[in-house]
């Protein structure tokens, strides 16, 4: 059982990774129109935008 | 034009033609100034709806000159616009009216992003991730981990509890302090004191290796009550702003003629009484006065709701905020800025809204009598355990689980999953609502006043025409698209016509009409007896050299649905009536059109006594308006609502906005509402029965940290459910149709 106590701080690790991305995404305004970007998936050309805030 | 965009011809029966929706200077205020010389614009547009749409207005717009970038949100229904600052604005409303989609200045929620919004979403992302690894943690524990290995399994969960306490619990301990601080004591006492102490005895429990811990507990709790902190802060109360934007209203300087250093334009506050100023076609008056010269028209539907422009002539008195439409004129001010007509009605706006019973959320009320029973539960836990066995870590132990397991995640929930899932449902039928609490009183709604123009009308006058040939109605309005007063603007565009004729010598008569040159005739169109021969039906005639050629009348154009939604409210044992400033007679003719009972000729000051009464004798008011006119009586009704097109004041002043052109919104508003309520009550019932069972098999101390992960995770989850039922009806259909019968 101890021999697989390595697997922990892997877990807790990937964990805050997940958690990180999260909170990144957050910031890049990715939540801002979820149906829009569902939408756009269909119609717009694969270039990217002028419009980012940053 | 999109397989989804309205028809040009509805949308030209709307309203307006195309110059309505906001002009660049209502624009150019709203407008965020970005640096470097570009200006960022929001509008909200309903009619945005599908992916062709967003392409169709990004398309559109990018290609203007002057446009840097335009971005459409879907979900929000907005369109923010850069574009570079110049002397011309690039004409991006026009070009969305064309387009079908009519924009409305977005102001609501122009405050800027909200950054204690994003803020508690960080601690909720924070409190999921550690609560989530706690529980694989504890699963191992309860699984039957022992000795050593439970301990070194209760230390990681001790230091993963430790952001959710210190990082995630900050909003609880915060609010928690305030109101000690004052004397009060709030829901969030007993949460912080659970947490505080279930952590501090799980601690000692982890030195001592100890058999049971709470992390798990601490931090699911602070996990779930964050959940309903954040849905509540969604739907939480934005500062009211609505007396701030009357100052857009009035000019913000007028040209003053006699100044000491001659003329000069001067700002409001330094106009002393009894100074000279030039008022321009198509500007506002700036302070109350009397017409020195000059003759004109005036629109003083901002103030008074009627829809006829009045012609002034020397020595008439002109209010503030009145629109000038057809001369200059020069005014001899009567009052300062403080005594002006508008800043009479910002003081009466004031009392309103100070006036405005103060409404206790049902949350609240369900707080107060809570925290004192939990308390008190948990101390007579210890106390009798302690008389029981005098096992101190037993007594602490038991009163602790006490108060994690009475802590109220259910009861946090409740209220807010259901208003979040309403708003949503709101804003799918094109309605925005303000805060949560505005929904809990437009449930107990039992009686609605409408505003006429604007509001049960379009606000404008569709012409008929009574006689005439085609071509005599193409001259009219050819005629008419040479003045500006709102008749003339409506025949325009009622009779449009391709040619466009040479007139000479065109003369607007205020009050009159307009006169004109074609071939050596003169054309006069305007009132029956200047233009023509008086005539009892026609209000308004065409005539050549004296010889009438066509004559029209003018009926309101009625909001689509105005008669359906009113039907709607009287079945549903509302009352309805009709309160507006406009001419009495109209208002009568139109009552009797909807079958309910109207008031006209009246003043902001008589609508908003009229609520006010009815609000003193127990009825609760929802008032429906959209002008200046309607905004102290909104502020006092119970609660309030105005269509998209209102002015920015009557926006901001209202609870709820429709933002389509609609009138079913009002009942549809109504039954959502009431809905809402129905699953708010069965919530609390539900969370207070999780108490009423968990709580005395607390004190009999049968709970331990598994039971009560389990517990409190269920109950939140039952709740949640029994909110995301709003707006689902499997039985019955149309779903929100029709409302349900009851009266509140």
């Amino acid at each position: 059982m101890t021999d697989f106590f390595y697997l922990i701080p892997i877990s807790i690790v990937l964990g805050l990774l997940g958690l990180l991305v999260f909170l990144w995404t957050l910031r890049n305004g990715q939540y801002d129109d979820l149906d829009g970007a569902a939408e756009r998936l269909l119609y717009e050309e694969d270039v990217p935008r002028n419009d980012r805030p940053h | 034009m999109t397989c989804c965009a309205p028809t040009p011809v509805f949308a030209e029966a709307l309203a307006g033609g195309p110059d309505r929706g906001p002009s660049e200077n209502e624009v150019r205020l709203a407008s965020r100034d970005l640096g470097e010389g570009l200006r960022q614009s929001e509008f909200s547009v309903p009619s945005v709806h599908c992916g062709a749409c967003i392409r169709t207005i990004e398309t559109a717009l990018d290609a203007l000159p002057g446009i840097v970038s335009t971005r459409v949100n879907l979900s929000g229904k907005r369109v923010t616009v850069r574009w570079r600052e110049s002397e011309i604005m690039p004409p991006m409303v026009r070009r969305m009216v064309e387009l079908g989609y009519e924009p409305n200045i977005f102001s609501l929620e122009q405050a800027g992003k909200d950054a204690s919004f994003t803020g508690l979403i960080r601690a909720l992302a924070v409190a999921a991730f550690c609560s989530m690894n706690i529980m694989m943690f504890s699963g191992s524990v309860w699984a039957g981990a022992d000795g050593p290995t439970r301990d070194l399994l209760h230390w990681i969960c001790a230091a993963l509890t430790l952001p959710a306490l210190v990082y995630s619990g900050r909003v609880f301990y915060q609010s928690a302090w305030t109101a000690l601080r004052a004397g009060r004591t709030n829901m969030d006492v007993p949460i912080t004191i659970g947490i505080a102490m279930a952590f501090g005895l799980s601690l000692y429990d982890t030195m001592t290796s100890g058999h049971e811990v709470y992390f798990d507990a601490v931090a699911s709790l602070i996990f779930f009550l964050l959940i309903g902190r954040t849905l509540d802060h969604a739907m939480r109360e934005r500062a009211r702003n609505a007396v701030k934007g009357l100052a857009r209203l009035a000019p913000s300087g007028a040209l003053v003629l006699d100044g000491k250093d001659g003329p000069a334009f001067l700002p409001l506050a330094d106009i002393a009484p009894g100074s000279t100023v030039a008022v321009a076609t198509g500007e506002r008056i700036p302070l109350d006065g009397e017409v020195l010269t000059g003759a004109s028209t005036l629109d003083k539907s901002l103030l008074t709701g009627e829809s006829l422009a009045e012609p002034v002539g020397p020595g008439e008195t002109v209010p503030a905020g009145a629109l000038n439409l057809s001369g200059p004129l020069t005014v001899r001010t009567t009052a300062d800025e403080r005594g002006s007509t508008l800043n009479r009605l910002v003081t009466l706006l004031e009392d309103a809204e100070a006036s405005r019973n103060r409404y206790r959320r049902i949350a609240d009320r369900a707080a107060a009598w809570y925290s004192p029973v939990v308390h008190l539960a948990a101390a007579l836990a210890f106390v009798l355990w302690m008389l029981f066995n005098g096992d101190l870590h037993n007594a602490t132990t038991i009163a602790i689980a006490v108060l994690i397991i009475t802590c109220p995640c259910a009861l946090g929930l409740a209220v807010p999953m259901v208003q979040v899932m309403a708003a949503r449902r709101l804003f799918e039928a094109g309605i925005m609502v303000r805060d949560g609490a505005a929904l809990e009183r437009l449930a107990e709604v039992d009686m609605v006043i409408f505003d006429k123009t604007g509001t049960l009308t379009s606000g404008l006058a569709t012409p008929i025409a009574l006689s005439g040939a085609p071509e005599d109605l193409a001259l009219a309005s050819s005629l008419a698209a040479r003045s500006r007063h709102p008749y003339s603007i409506a025949i325009a565009r009622a009779f449009r016509s391709a040619r466009d004729l040479a007139w000479t010598d065109v003369i607007e008569h205020p009050g009159l009409g307009i006169e004109a040159r074609l071939d050596r005739h003169l054309y006069r169109l305007g009132r029956s007896g200047w233009s023509g021969p008086d005539d009892e039906n026609a209000g308004t005639t065409l005539s050549c050299d004296g010889e009438p050629l066509a004559t029209f009348t003018f009926e309101d154009h009625l909001r689509p649905n105005a008669a359906a939604g009113v039907d709607s409210l009287l079945a549903n044992s509302l009352d309805a009536q009709i309160l507006s400033g406009d001419r009495p007679k109209l208002v009568e003719k139109l009552a009797a059109r909807l079958g309910i009972a109207g008031q006209g000729g009246l003043l902001p000051q008589d609508k908003f006594n009229h609520v006010n009464g009815l609000e003193q004798s127990g009825r609760r008011v929802l008032m429906v308006g959209d002008g200046l006119n309607d905004t102290p009586a909104m502020a006092r009704a119970h609660v309030s609502m105005a269509p998209g097109t209102a002015i920015d004041i009557g926006r901001n002043a209202a609870d709820f906005v429709f933002l389509r052109n609609d009138l079913a919104a009002v009942p549809a508003a109504i039954a959502i509402a009431r809905e809402a309520n129905v699953l708010v009550r069965q919530n609390l019932v539900l969370a207070m029965l999780y108490n009423a069972i968990a709580l005395p098999v607390a004190i009999a101390g049968l709970v331990n940290p598994f039971v009560a992960a389990v517990a409190m995770s269920a109950s939140s989850v039952v709740v949640v459910v029994n909110a995301l039922r709003l707006g689902w009806h499997p039985l019955r259909r149309p779903p929100v149709a029709q409302l349900k019968d009851r009266t509140a």
